[in-house]
């Protein structure tokens, strides 16, 4: 019995490998593309745009960002990195006057994340995001990191005890706040309220994580922290991030994606990008000669 | 050149202070003067218990606050309880969930620009507006419910603003951390902006009403009595449940008078005796004014404390 249901899996892995390694094999002219049998895709952009009222933010983006890696978004201020960053959780559908055309499909599912019937409470909880200012609730340590717990209709509250020092731990900020769970959020630390943050995101067991500058307001210590963190964090998780700070990508991020008045400039693994940009503009920005 | 500019930095470094702080003296002036007079004027009734105790009566000697100041009590909680429950969900309304846009966009956007007008309609017409609705058109009588109603319209208009500027201090970021772990537009508002605001709202709503406390021209419009020798009965009972319902209802529809009308009747008398009463109740007026007023402070200064954006 066992032995019969490990062999379906098995074939079943064998074709869910393979369906996807085709999927890769299709886009292979595409430019900006990852090489072939490389990895599991967990997000495509298939031509997306995206309008600010009339403004277009975005222009015909194409990407496709791997499964439980970290991917980097780098570009100078107003290229559209946040604004992208914004698409993959709907964070825009909050104010109004926002269009997006084209498609984002996110797998193993398969959906079109920019389609306005996808259940957004859904998605959200899919895709986390952890934000460029701390942004913890002004309540209790222990309630920061429940709420998403709750909102998502977890009641039994041994679970979401355990969940919360679950993730408190991943955060790699149990020791420091296990004595006081009970306190105020505010009185954390600037990093210590960032990586609260990032407990919060993960303690409804995200797909996706998007950080969005997520160190740019704080210290070197505390920066260091959040990123041995993400790095920490990519084995459960894929992770996108935009950062301003190129050393950052560098030390991050296993995908760099270059972007410049809305466009996609290019996208390859960063090592790639760092040391033999394809792109005249790629190289002048990474070699620091403008952004 | 330079002496120019040393005249100039005169004229604002030294005069200003000092038409500045004259002007302050001046302010303080008048208010201290009104509320020591009155108080000189009443201190002999102030000081007397029954004062507070009696009912009005034809002898200024006897004649107390007793339905004045139950009267102004009850129908300032008619009038916070209406307003809360109408103004927050407007301010929710008109700040979380209208839309900007289209036809329905348009219609609150003119609801919005009219809300601010309201807070500066003269507070007759309200009355007039409620002796038309709540008086004749509902029949709700010259009672201590329609007089919190009335009220209550009256200060709305400071409710809803002030629960808008109280939810728009509240960061996006604490709305979009909310949103990004997969609350719902309703979650959001009832764990997060509600309870963030609460005390800006509740702000709001002290200096509406100190303000509405003092009104005379609505309530007298909608046929507030100026002599009244009872109390409306007390809802409560000696036995269980402790509360009777009829008896509830029987005190909101009774008639009432408030402590501004009873100094309007005592001031327009000619016995001189009375306007010592008059500036009793005057006095006790302002203090309620006062406490209230220290009490919006108090609670601002503790929300701030707690919420530091």
């Amino acid at each position: 019995m066992v032995a019969v249901s490990s062999l379906i899996g098995t074939i079943k892995d064998i074709f869910i490998k393979r369906e996807s390694s085709n999927r890769i094999d299709k886009s292979f002219t595409n430019p900006i593309s990852i090489r072939k049998n490389e990895e599991d895709i967990k997000i495509e952009v298939k031509d997306l745009s995206f309008y600010y009222g009339k403004f277009r933010a975005l222009k015909n983006i194409n990407v496709k960002i791997p499964a439980k890696k970290i991917t980097a978004l780098i570009g100078p201020s107003g290229c559209g990195k946040t604004t992208l960053l914004r698409c993959f959780n709907r964070m825009h559908d909050l104010y109004p006057g926002f269009k997006y055309e084209g498609a984002i499909i996110l797998y193993p599912d398969g959906i079109n994340i920019v389609d306005m019937k996808v259940d957004l409470l859904d998605l959200r909880r899919k895709i986390g995001m952890v934000f460029q200012k701390p942004n913890p609730f002004p309540k209790s340590v222990y309630e920061n990191v429940a709420y998403g717990l709750r909102v998502n209709g977890v009641k039994n509250k041994k679970i979401i005890q355990e969940k919360v020092e679950w993730a408190l731990r991943s955060a790699g900020l149990w020791e420091e706040v296990k004595d006081r769970l009970n306190t105020n959020a505010y009185n954390l630390s600037g990093g210590q309220q960032q990586r609260l943050c990032i407990a919060r995101a993960i303690a409804i067991e995200p797909e996706i994580l998007l950080f969005d500058e997520p160190t740019s307001a704080l210290d070197p210590i505390s920066t260091g922290k959040i990123e041995e963190l993400i790095i920490e964090l990519k084995e459960k998780l894929t992770i996108i991030i935009v950062t301003h700070n190129l050393q950052q990508a560098a030390r991050v991020s296993d995908y760099t994606g270059f972007m410049y008045l809305g466009e996609l400039v290019e996208f390859n693994r960063t090592d790639k990008i760092f040391t033999n940009p394809q792109n005249k503009l790629t190289e002048d920005y990474v070699t620091g000669r403008f952004g | 050149m330079s002496k120019d500019r040393k005249k100039n930095s005169l004229k604002s470094d030294i005069i200003y202070p000092i038409v500045g702080f004259i002007a302050l003296l001046l302010v303080i002036s008048f208010m201290i003067t009104l509320v020591l007079d009155i108080f000189i004027d009443g201190f002999e009734k102030l000081k007397d218990p029954s004062f507070y105790i009696s009912y009005p009566s034809r002898f200024p000697e006897k004649a107390g606050i007793l339905s004045g100041w139950v009267g102004t009590l009850l129908v300032m909680l008619g009038a916070i309880f209406w307003s809360l429950l109408i103004g927050i969900p407007a301010g929710i309304y008109l700040e979380e969930y209208a839309k900007k846009r289209g036809f329905l966009g348009k219609i609150e956007t003119i609801i919005e620009v009219n809300i601010n007008n309201l807070a500066a309609v003269p507070s007759i017409i309200y009355g007039l507006l409620a002796l038309g609705i709540f008086v004749y058109r509902f029949k709700f009588g010259e009672s201590i419910l329609t007089a919190g109603l009335t009220l209550s319209i009256l200060m709305l208009p400071v409710i809803v603003v002030n629960t808008r500027e109280a939810i728009r201090r509240i960061p996006r970021d604490i709305r979009e951390g909310a949103y990004a772990v997969g609350a719902t537009k309703w979650d959001t508002v009832r764990d997060h902006i509600l309870p963030y605001s609460l005390g800006g709202i509740l702000t709001g709503l002290i200096i509406a009403a100190s303000r509405a406390i003092g009104e005379t021209a609505p309530l007298i419009t909608i046929g507030a009595l100026t002599f009244i020798a009872f109390l409306p009965p007390s809802p409560f009972t000696t036995e269980f449940p402790f509360l009777s319902y009829e008896r509830a209802l029987e005190a909101l529809m009774s008639p009432f008078t408030v402590l501004p009308i009873q100094i309007f009747n005592w001031v327009s008398r000619p016995q001189a005796a009375f306007q010592i009463n008059a500036a009793a109740a005057g006095f006790i007026l302002l203090v309620l004014t006062v406490l209230m007023n220290a009490l919006a402070y108090y609670l601002r200064q503790k929300v701030r404390r707690k919420y530091i954006w």
